[in-house]
């Protein structure tokens, strides 16, 4: 089944989905390429929204709010926070580095990275006709969370645990004090 | 259903883009009738109306890392909660509740381990 662009245009979703992607490339654009570090998250703060803003328009409620309450609620202050401790002493002046000899490695990367990603998307869904769908309640997800997927559910807590302890490990002193 | 939840959606649009507008409308207002004259003390960060020492730019104290962590945990715990507690009630009327209670302990209680690990540690005792 092939679609023309002009079918593509007349879908309102797919008009829905640019005026969401435009914010989130522009975010993630300015976060790589802004001279001040504290600007790049708060740019990246924009992307996310927009990455949350795109799983709201495809009925997934619960992920989406899920990456505004733990990548921009919490993530984001690790980020700040872990700016001021380690960037702090270095002040504003200090330059982020955009030298032309990252630039082409990190832009090839890039550049393989959504072709790759492209390429397995349309080989896997190009031929899949898209059903028209329903939004996921968040009550369906308690029921597979509590019923199918308990023991997945109980790991993350002790993946959470193994984090937690770890980051303590690595930020306290080794001489029995305080942080 | 479909047409409900965007429906939903579009009042969060239309207050986020009052809110925008609101916002923008003030910054846009106050830039055209604000007297400019740039310069002088006004550009020195303001510090309760003594001069300031030192940059804007302070090393944090890493117990701050640690606080974030904590956050950053429990933000994560209480993602799990929302749809627990959305259908407790549910698995209560199929006479499943005790479990699911039980299995939200279970969770609980091994990441209250972590924060007994912590202030075992001393790492949340503010110096």
């Amino acid at each position: 089944m092939t679609v023309s662009i002009a079918d593509w245009f007349k879908e309102t979703a797919n008009w829905v989905f640019i005026l969401l992607a435009i914010p989130t490339l522009l975010g993630a654009w300015r976060t790589v390429t802004s001279n001040n570090i504290v600007r790049s998250v708060l740019y990246l703060v924009v992307s996310l929204g927009g990455a949350a803003a795109m799983f709201l328009s495809l009925g997934a409620a619960f992920v989406g709010w899920t990456v505004v309450l733990v990548y921009i609620g919490a993530v984001i202050i690790l980020f700040l926070i872990g700016i001021m401790i380690t960037r702090a002493p270095l002040g504003m002046k200090a330059e982020l580095s955009h030298a032309s000899n990252v630039r082409m490695p990190a832009a090839l990367l890039s550049l393989s990275m959504f072709v790759l990603v492209a390429w397995g998307l349309i080989d896997a869904f190009s031929n899949t006709a898209i059903e028209p769908f329903e939004p996921t309640p968040t009550s369906d997800i308690a029921n597979l969370i509590f019923s199918r997927f308990v023991v997945p559910f109980e790991v993350v807590s002790i993946v959470l645990l193994a984090a937690l302890i770890g980051g303590i490990a690595l930020a306290r002193r080794d001489d029995g004090g305080g942080a | 259903m479909l047409n409900q939840y965007y429906g939903d959606y579009i009042t969060v649009a239309v207050f986020v883009a009052i809110g925008a507008i609101l916002v923008g409308g003030a910054v846009a207002a106050n830039r055209a009738i604000a007297p400019r004259a740039p310069g002088g003390f006004k550009d020195v960060a303001y510090e309760s109306g003594i001069e300031p020492i030192g940059g804007g730019w302070n090393q944090s104290h890493i117990r701050y890392y640690i606080f974030a962590l904590l956050f950053l945990i429990f933000d994560v715990e209480a993602v799990f909660i929302f749809p627990w507690a959305l259908q407790l009630e549910f698995f209560s009327s199929i006479g499943s509740g005790l479990t699911v209670l039980v299995e939200m302990f279970v969770f609980v209680g091994i990441l209250l381990l972590g924060l007994v690990y912590a202030i075992r540690k001393g790492v949340l005792t503010w110096e």
